[in-house]
């Protein structure tokens, strides 16, 4: 079964609908006699809100509801919830202030939800907004991290605006290797906060079945099964046999799409108030303001080194900025997320990292692509390059030097490393980009006026995200393991129900390759299930690069059951004992013989029922698994970025791009490194050009693609992507995860390869041209005074 | 409400809409072509793009009134029959596309982009004429082989289909 099995990389079965515009979105359905919610937001950032006057716009054409704060309240629904209880150095638990789905007597961000409008058509919705009045007496606004702590008090559980002051690691032993340290790198760095902007903006269809008394909701989710746990067992809206949730074609996610809204929640909620289905779509700039961004730290490192060039301490002091209100994970991405990863690819023997997270009045920050891993790599590979420089060694041999070469490797931070060859990918890497080149590259460049530089990138990133139990002594409020039913159908097709996500990775194809390498039938007998509470019994969905290593290990474990079923009802139909059928290709022979059956004989032997004893042995064949690894995976690789800069006009191109990862083994190579890709670009993002800026009163400035600046096909280079391979220990596929690899390698490839070709390090993301000219004015006039 | 009429994947189309309709609710909400996407309001992402009278044109900012008359073709008319257009097939074929969403709009500027500027279409120039598009998942470097890829496939197509 090579030819559609594990390893092949064949075209996508998802694509034809795709690529004739016949996707499913959101957006795309409609239910009969639905209305349509428009949010009337917050415009300040901060304020209390003394009156709501809903009176004329409830007389306005087409209004069929208004509903404020207060209604959410008379109707005792829960608050949005934060998942992952954090507790500060002192031990006590994270201040975590209320989050009602519409706005109860304060707004604390611009965005903030003040009143749902429900009408018969959207413009009626819109228009019949305008028409409210509401009395805010505006206060001061939080913004920026530097001022958080001692601004405005945004919770009333929050003093100074902390939301934690959490910490890991040994900070003696830390201390004492920076105290008798050869040589301390320092580096003040900011991570630029992100705004995810998948292309599909956020959607949701709320409906109430009044003869079942049951809830559906139609919502653009990376995980269903969550969303219908939190609306369920937190916000109680409905029990979970009393409510459906669908995500159908998702139009991208890449964190944001995890999370549980105020706009999901209150859709749903209304559908059963009003009795008529409500339906909401997100338009851009309500996405800028109002889906969870990403990043936001300010950051002050240390490295220590010895006098052979060893690490030897690493010492991180980050302030997070966590916005208005803990989103549904925010509290876990600059913790647990964050720290665990700063030892890199390196053996550094004492690490110690504080984070203090504040309260602001900016968007909520979650999971955004890596989700604290990028954060993490970007202080390593930074401060490893700095380092290097400093000490006037070649920047590749400097990390080769303090590689972690033992495996299993325990970090001072958590993380046990299971398996890797980081040399390799180091080596490899060189080898493709030629880095021996490099020099006459750079003085070619520079005999045209032009600043070159190389900069590398040596991640390694923790995904797979789960072992519940690992996670639960962490924090974690749910278990992070992913289940799996395989249904044989009589005539041999299977249907693959999946509590992973597909939206845009690909499932239906990579999921179909594993079960047409496990039993030997085409790709096209296969179909993937996902999306529907109704269908699929449970999930924890898709993000963390789990898919593979959760997801499809939990289809590995069912389809082992599958096929030990499936032997013993050949064993009556070709009437030889059970321990000599053997199971090869899609065909049951017995052992010595030339006695076979093959695959959809079986499937529909065990359905008829006719060959052995019901009572024995069940008709049917179905069976299902949940599957809890023993560790997370550790995907790592080297990215080398080679750009070009013109110092008169501060503009930066990149020349050369390679990424050499190793993910353990690949189901769809093809799939495989267009996730890498697409990582890279919002890498390359998050480094030269996007950045959320709210101004001083808490406006966001760039709040639509006209003032924040996505990466374009002309700003990308063509990557040159290869693999290294050492298969995972902890799951049956030996798959490591390769989603967010690109964007946890890019940003500081990018930027050591600006500084290198700078030849000074003051420099933050992004790297705009107006950044880089500045910076490159300086370099000129030091060229010319010398 | 005014009566707009116009000629959509080669059918006369007609219905009574509110005047600020714009061309992509005409499409998505009346004709229920939900093909053509809606990722921004502010003409930069190109999920919306559609052909009006042979010309790739962003069907969020463009009213529908303003079609009337006008011969619309949307990613659901771009297949003849069974048979995928070649830009289709190529990105299928050199997978340029993620999640989808931004795929029909890429694939109508991609066939529009032909038209302009030939068969033989330089890495470069795809890279700048996608200017008005955006792809959140791919990182553009599969859907510019894939334009090329379909670019040159286009070249063996009748001349008529080719200019749709």
């Amino acid at each position: 079964m090579a030819a559609t099995g594990i390893g092949a990389a064949i075209p996508r079965k998802e694509d034809h609908r795709f690529i004739t515009g016949k996707g499913r979105y959101v957006d795309d359905i409609n239910r009969p006699g639905q209305a349509y919610a428009f949010f009337l937001r917050s415009p300040h950032a901060h304020a209390k809100i003394n009156r709501i006057d809903t009176s004329a716009a409830k007389n306005a054409p087409g209004v069929v509801e208004i509903y404020t704060g207060d209604d959410v309240a008379a109707d005792k629904v829960g608050g949005l919830i934060c998942g992952w209880l954090i507790h500060s150095k002192d031990g006590s638990p994270m201040n975590a202030g209320p989050h009602p789905a519409l706005a109860q007597g304060k707004v604390r961000y611009v965005g903030d939800h003040v009143a749902v409008v429900i009408a018969d058509t959207l413009g009626q919705a819109r228009d019949a907004a305008e028409m409210i009045e509401v009395d805010y007496e505006v206060l001061p606004a939080v913004v920026d991290l530097a001022n958080a702590q001692s601004g405005a008090q945004i919770h009333d559980v929050a003093p100074n605006n902390v939301v934690y002051d959490w910490h890991l690691g040994d900070k003696a032993a830390t201390d004492k290797a920076f105290a008798s340290a050869k040589h301390v790198t320092k580096l003040e760095l900011i991570n630029n906060r992100l705004v995810p902007n998948p292309m599909e903006p956020r959607a949701a269809v709320g409906e109430y079945e009044e003869g079942a008394d049951s809830l559906v909701l139609y919502t653009t989710s990376q995980n269903p099964h969550v969303a219908r746990l939190v609306l369920s067992a937190f916000i109680g809206l409905a029990p979970e046999h009393k409510f459906r949730v669908i995500a159908p074609d998702v139009g991208g996610g890449f964190g944001s799409k995890i999370f549980i809204y105020a706009e999901e929640t209150i859709c749903v909620w209304a559908a059963r108030k009003i009795r008529r289905p409500v339906k909401w779509n997100c338009d851009r700039t309500e996405a800028f303001l109002c889906d969870a961004h990403g990043r936001d730290h300010v950051t002050h490192a240390e490295l220590a080194t010895d006098a052979d060039g060893k690490i030897t301490g690493l010492r991180v002091s980050t302030k997070a900025n966590l916005g208005a209100y803990l989103s549904t994970f925010a509290s876990s991405v600059p913790t647990y997320l964050y720290v665990p990863l700063l030892s890199g690819q390196y053996n550094i023997p004492a690490i110690y990292g504080e984070v203090m997270a504040l309260y602001t009045n900016t968007a909520p920050v979650d999971a955004y692509r890596g989700a604290g891993r990028p954060e993490a790599t970007f202080v390593i590979e930074r401060i490893v390059e700095m380092a290097a420089r400093e000490l006037n060694m070649d920047p590749a041999e400097f990390r080769r030097k303090n590689f972690v070469t033992q495996f299993p490797h325990q970090t001072p931070v958590i993380m046990c490393y299971d398996t890797g060859d980081y040399d390799a990918s180091l080596k490899k890497a060189q080898q493709i980009h030629d880095t021996v080149g490099f020099p006459s590259r750079k003085a070619k460049s520079e005999s045209q006026g032009k600043l070159r530089g190389l900069g590398y990138s040596a991640y390694i990133e923790a995904c797979g995200i789960a072992p519940s139990a690992a996670v639960g002594s962490l924090g974690a409020g749910v278990g992070l393991w992913e289940s799996a039913e395989v249904r044989v159908n009589p005539i041999g097709t299977v249907e693959i129900l999946t509590g992973s996500h597909s939206h845009g990775q690909g499932h239906e194809t990579t999921f179909a390759q594993l079960v047409s390498e496990r039993l030997g039938i085409p790709i096209d007998n296969v179909s993937i299930v996902h999306g529907d509470t109704d269908k699929v019994q449970m999930g924890m969905g898709t993000y963390g690069s789990r898919s593979g290593a959760v997801g499809m290990s939990a289809i590995f474990k069912a389809l082992e059951k599958v096929e030990a079923k499936a032997k013993k009802v050949a064993a009556h139909v070709l009437e030889a004992s059970e321990g000599d059928i053997e199971f090869k290709d899609g065909k049951f022979t017995v052992k010595g013989t030339d006695k076979n059956a093959d695959w959809g004989t079986i499937a529909l032997q065990a359905y008829i029922a006719h060959k052995f004893n019901g009572q024995e042995l069940e008709p049917g064949l179905k069976e299902s698994a949940f599957w809890d690894p023993t560790n997370f995976t550790f995907p790592a690789g080297v990215h080398i970025c080679e750009l070009e800069v013109d110092p008169a006009t501060g503009s930066t191109t990149i020349e050369k791009w390679t990424a050499i990862d190793d993910f353990g083994n690949l189901i769809n190579p093809m799939i495989v490194e267009g996730q890498v890709h697409g990582g890279i670009a919002q890498g390359v993002g998050q480094a030269l050009l996007e950045g959320a800026i709210y101004d001083e009163d808490g406006q966001l400035v760039t709040a639509s693609f006209m003032d924040y600046c996505m990466p374009r096909a002309g700003d990308l280079p063509t990557y040159e992507v290869g693999m290294t391979t050492t298969p995972c220990p902890s799951n049956p596929l030996g798959i490591k995860g390769c989603g967010e690899a690109g964007a946890i390698a890019s940003p500081p490839a990018v930027i050591n390869a600006l500084t290198n070709a700078l030849g000074h390090e003051n420099l933050q993301m992004p790297a705009t041209p107006e950044r880089v000219w500045k910076a490159a004015q300086g370099v000129r006039l030091r060229q010319a005074a010398e | 409400m005014p009566t707009v009429t116009m000629n959509v994947n080669g059918r006369q189309r007609s219905a009574d809409i509110d005047p600020r309709t714009l061309l992509v609710q005409f499409l998505r909400e009346n004709l229920r072509l939900t093909g053509t996407h809606v990722g921004c309001d502010t003409s930069q992402c190109g999920a919306c793009v559609v052909h009006i009278d042979g010309e790739a044109v962003k069907a969020c900012t463009t009213l529908a009134l303003s079609c009337e008359g006008s011969n619309v073709l949307t990613i659901e008319g771009l297949a003849n029959g069974n048979e995928l257009h070649p830009m289709q097939e190529a990105f299928r074929e050199h997978h340029g596309l993620q999640c989808g969403f931004c795929t029909p709009g890429m694939i109508m500027t991609a066939v529009d982009l032909v038209r302009r500027k030939g068969n033989n279409l330089e890495e470069k120039t795809i890279r700048e004429e996608l200017e008005g598009n955006l792809c959140r998942c791919t990182g553009y470097h599969n859907i510019v082989k894939a334009i090329a890829a379909g670019a040159r496939n286009m070249s063996s197509m009748p001349q008529s289909k080719a200019a749709e």
